[in-house]
């Protein structure tokens, strides 16, 4: 059944399926890659972000501009949640990340018991233009929400690392990654700029929601299926790479897909795991890692 | 001591007023049936609706004054959380705890399976609530399944029977990794060997895929006339948004088949017009063959109660059964006037029984005699309108012949506009 057509469709897919990994891994990239906290309740805060688009757009605002709505509200989130998390476990030291998991998964079942409360356990979708058509190239069809989330997680990835790369507090946040002690030094407080990223990380995740109810409808608990994919992608990248994150995700966007296609979709749950074993493997500090 | 007794007091009076210190109640306990329920997790949407159809029916059978000389009908109820894990251990708690007279099973197959050998070493009547063929390899034979399903086979039968019909002769297959949707697909696997419809493509696609634009491509590529998809509640949408987009060609005459969601009001909402042309199973459709002693009546109440407890507004797929089931074990108990198993489990296997969702018999395997699922096309379906859905002739039905209000559309993509 192997065509070239196919092959082509498989490899345009899934670049856009990666792109769209990328987005919702990013956050990620910093909370975890940078600032190591073990955030395995990012996803639920993705999901969560879904759900306020859905009620926005239930007032008939664009998906996309609901999702840079909540980018504020996120972020105020995201410097309380730091907050309680400094606070109660990495002030007090030793083995802040095995509790730190906890704590956030803690977070995670809370956030999913809110949405149900809420707004009840079904699954929720948004309306707009671009969901539902697609795009003819030749007889190629592509899905145009895959091509709005194509196109709105590179600008995403692009702010973030013009961020990152180019104003005082993004060296800052990158000094505190390499070196805490040595910023503490210097004079700076690093609990202020990890504050910082960590709301800026959370932010993201407006947009990187808007995103995900645009691809897929969500449902309360989607953020389960979404915790290895996002940890895969930041690990696969090194650890706080927002390019390389990029590019992982497009590796495994592009692979899920082709075998997808061409070999059968029992064997795509296989590739993340598979890909990133591989990867710390030959290059235990990831593909683009420090 | 004085304020003691008042507080005393106070309580008594509050007791009576709930009905729970009357005398009468006191002499005679509740009839006690018990269940697990998904009320959390992926099966919810579903399981909450359910609930609320079983709900009507014990209120409607304890306004008539309950059973067994005025015993009143009490559901223990605990949330699965639409998870084979956890349901095992709950009809444990139920039997040795709770100490139920009669057992409901939960909602849906995978649920379902894990409880069968407990129920049965038990000795106790099960009515099944719309699990798939779990009672084939057990052989429970006090199992007694309220969903219209019938025959294993049925189900594809039906479907086939409607893509036969209009020139259909090779079929693709895509099914979702798990119990029901496997058991379906394989039904309709053998169904399609046995007529000589050739599969042309096979897939199953594991839980938790985000997006199938991929493998919807691949299937286009295999040209089939028929499409059958069995998949499952969390995928049904983002799959059919795929076919949208991706379209499946014009050899296809029908798709459709097992898709479980569609029968959901906030999914076929959220889907809108993208469910038109869809040939998929039901249950209970609002088409003027549908109706039975009670059944408007039902919706009535359902309708008011749904938008209280925020379940499902419409209910058709699962609230009606809910109600139906506890029909049955109403009409067992009061003409075996006792709760002993054996002789409800008689009267069940022996009788027809007429419900709101029509007369039901049971074959040996506990599964019903005729199948009673409908086939049923999805037609000049707006976007955004719940209420839509509530007028005949939005999904028509195509099969069985008894209770058909229309004939298929085809091809699949005309069938859309």
């Amino acid at each position: 059944m192997f065509s070239l057509d196919l092959l082509r469709d498989a490899v345009v897919l899934g670049l856009l399926l990666g792109c769209f990994y990328a987005a919702v891994s990013i956050g990620l990239s910093v909370s975890f890659g940078l600032l190591d906290v073990p955030h395995v309740a990012h996803p639920a805060f993705l999901v969560l972000a879904s759900y306020g688009v859905y009620v926005l757009n239930e007032y008939g605002i664009d998906p996309l501009l609901a999702g840079l709505m909540l980018t504020p509200v996120f972020f105020v989130i995201g410097l309380g949640t730091y907050w309680i998390y400094y606070e109660t476990f990495e002030k007090r030291g030793q083995d802040q990340a095995v509790r730190g998991i906890a704590f956030f998964f803690g977070i995670a079942f809370i956030i999913e018991v809110l949405i149900i409360l809420a707004l009840g356990v079904d699954q929720r979708s948004v309306s707009a233009e671009y969901i539902g058509k697609s795009w003819r190239i030749w007889d190629m069809r592509i899905p145009m929400r895959l091509i709005v989330a194509f196109g709105v997680a590179i600008l995403l990835i692009f702010l973030l690392t013009q961020y990152l790369s180019r104003t005082f507090t993004g060296w800052a946040i990158r000094a505190v990654a390499q070196d805490e002690g040595a910023l503490r030094l210097m004079g700076a407080n690093p609990f202020k700029i990890k504050r910082w990223a960590f709301g800026i990380a959370t932010a993201v995740l407006g947009m990187a929601g808007a995103l995900l109810i645009i691809v897929a409808p969500v449902e309360p608990t989607l953020d389960r299926a979404y915790i290895g994919r996002t940890f895969c992608v930041v690990v696969m990248a090194g650890l706080g790479s927002m390019s390389g994150t990029l590019a992982a995700a497009i590796i495994l966007g592009v692979s899920e897909s082709i075998v997808l296609t061409l070999f059968g979709a029992s064997w795509a749950p296989a590739i993340s795991f598979t890909l990133l074993l591989v990867v710390l493997a030959v290059r235990p500090q990831g593909l683009f890692g420090r | 001591m004085h304020r003691r007794t008042l507080l005393t007091g106070a309580l008594m009076s509050a007791l009576a007023v709930l009905g729970l210190a009357t005398p009468a109640a006191a002499q005679q306990p509740p009839i006690k049936i018990g269940l697990s329920m998904a009320m959390t997790g992926g099966l919810a949407g579903g399981g909450k609706s359910s609930l609320l159809g079983m709900e009507i029916w014990r209120d409607d059978v304890n306004a008539k004054g309950g059973l067994l000389g005025g015993r009143k009908v009490e559901l223990v109820v605990y949330d699965d959380k639409s998870s084979a894990a956890e349901t095992p251990a709950i009809y444990s708690k139920l039997l040795d705890v709770d100490k139920v007279d009669l057992l409901f099973a939960p909602y849906a197959t995978v649920p379902t399976a894990p409880i069968m050998p407990l129920v049965k070493q038990r000795g106790m009547v099960l009515i099944g609530n719309f699990s798939f063929q779990v009672n084939s390899k057990v052989g429970h034979d006090m199992w007694f399944n309220a969903a219209p399903w019938g025959p294993a086979d049925s189900w594809a039968s039906a479907y086939f029977d409607v893509g036969q019909k209009v020139g259909g002769k090779t079929v693709a297959i895509l099914a979702a990794d798990q119990e029901f949707s496997q058991n379906v697909a394989k039904a309709a696997k053998d169904v399609a060997n046995k007529r000589g419809i050739q599969i042309v493509f096979e897939q199953n696609y594991p839980p938790n895929t985000v997006e199938f634009s991929a493998i919807v491509r691949a299937l286009k590529a295999a040209k089939p006339d028929m499409v059958y998809i069995t998949s499952y509640p969390p995928d049904s949408a983002g799959l059919l948004r795929a076919i949208n987009e991706i379209g499946v060609g014009d050899n296809v005459k029908i798709l459709g088949g097992g898709m479980v969601g569609l029968q959901f009001t906030s999914v076929m909402e959220g889907l809108g017009s993208l469910l038109n042309g869809v040939v998929n199973y039901n249950t209970w459709l609002p088409e003027p063959s549908m109706y039975f002693d009670g059944t408007k009546d039902f919706f009535e109440k359902y309708s008011k109660r749904a938008v209280e407890a925020k379940v499902d507004p419409l209910g058709f797929y699962l609230a009606p059964f809910g109600y139906a089931m506890g029909q049955l074990v109403e009409g067992a108990i009061k003409s075996t006037n006792g709760l002993d198993q054996k002789a409800i489990a008689k009267y069940l296997r022996e009788n027809k029984h007429n419900t709101i969702v029509g007369p039901m018999e049971f074959s040996p395997d506990g599964e019903r005699k005729t199948t009673a699922t409908l086939i049923a096309q999805f037609r000049g379906v707006k976007d955004k309108n719940i209420d839509q859905f509530r007028t005949a002739g939005r999904q028509v039905i195509l099969f069985p012949e008894g209770l058909k209000t229309g004939e298929v559309i085809v091809p699949f993509e005309k069938a859309r506009n």
